[in-house]
């Protein structure tokens, strides 16, 4: 009933839509567009790279000014964690959402922490592997892969950030009581952006670390 | 005007089917490392027929997964087809972009192998 009410708040519009709703898919369309130029560009310079360090493959890289053999630098099993995660806070986002519409407030605010922790264990995931390939060789000029490793990755981690602190926002305005029923939208319109995170990285973990 | 708003946007689906979408997900994450693992280990079961074709099989449950969050979890399925047309467009867009891309790429490197 709190759900039938909320869209019945929404104001006329030519479409029929929600204008709100209508731009921040708008928006996504935009960012697959901008995604894609990303990840052609990794793809690209897949297997271009002259010195290591390299994702899958031992090779010689210079660090500390001497050439020395680099083993591979991906670490599959904490990145695998780390889409996990990230998968579940999709869930737990969906689970907040359904809570805001019945206007259940205590599910919202707990599922939206649980979709907060989330997001935050994952940008700490990214910052901990950016460091570790730091250490072993892989600066951002390093080599071709560097480049276009860390633009590819470190924009979404980008994106997975403004996506916390937008979810984070929400969930502030849940505590003081300013998201009831009929203004779930607000919620929505967030999660969406979170899901659209989500749904890059379900493309890119694939493209950058299993596929050889 | 609201009527025509409540024909546009449906409800949304109940939390056990939004828990059964979680579990496939996982359960496709850990095929894809699953392949990943088989592929590069030589002395695996199943390695001579995953690791030739270990990137279509990442490309598969990749595109599934992608599918099912945008259908279920982003609401797809049961919200108007104007949205998934704002989503879905640029999406063909994006996908034309990077295999022309590749090709373009790959076609250079077969004209100047050593470039």
């Amino acid at each position: 009933m709190a759900h039938d009410t909320a869209h019945a708040m929404h104001p006329p519009t030519a479409t029929g839509l929600d204008t709100r709703k209508l731009a921040i898919w708008t928006f996504i369309g935009s960012e697959c567009l901008f995604f894609a130029t990303l990840i052609s560009n990794y793809l690209v310079y897949k297997g271009k790279s002259l010195v290591g360090p390299l994702p899958h493959e031992t090779s010689q890289c210079l660090l500390h000014g001497q050439m020395t053999t680099c083993e591979p630098i991906f670490e599959i099993p904490l990145v695998t964690f780390g889409t996990a995660v990230l998968l579940f806070s999709s869930f737990f986002v969906v689970l907040a959402l359904n809570g805001a519409q019945r206007g259940n407030r205590k599910q919202l605010i707990g599922w939206l922490s649980a979709t907060v922790v989330c997001g935050l264990f994952f940008i700490g995931m990214q910052v901990y592997e950016f460091r570790h390939f730091y250490h072993k060789g892989l600066g951002y000029t390093t080599n071709l892969f560097g480049s276009s490793f860390y633009t590819l990755t470190g924009f979404h981690g980008t994106h997975v950030t403004i996506g916390v602190i937008w979810l984070a926002t929400v969930l502030v305005l849940a505590i003081r009581g300013k998201i009831p029923a009929e203004k779930s939208l607000n919620l929505e319109i967030a999660a969406l952006y979170w899901h659209f995170v989500d749904v890059v990285w379900i493309v890119i973990f694939p493209v950058v670390y299993l596929m050889r | 005007m609201d009527a025509q708003v409540a024909t546009h946007e449906h409800a949304h689906p109940k939390p056990a089917l939004y828990l059964k979408v979680a579990l496939i997900l996982f359960v496709m994450t850990a095929l894809e490392v699953l392949a990943f693992e088989v592929s590069r280990r030589s002395g695996a079961p199943l390695h001579d027929l995953v690791q030739p074709l270990l990137n279509q099989i990442l490309i598969i449950l990749s595109a599934a997964k992608f599918a099912l969050v945008a259908m279920f979890y982003m609401h797809l399925k049961q919200d108007s087809k104007v949205f998934s047309g704002l989503f879905v467009f640029p999406l063909i867009i994006a996908a034309v972009m990077i295999s022309a891309l590749l090709l373009l790429f790959a076609y250079l490197r077969m004209l100047h192998p050593t470039a």
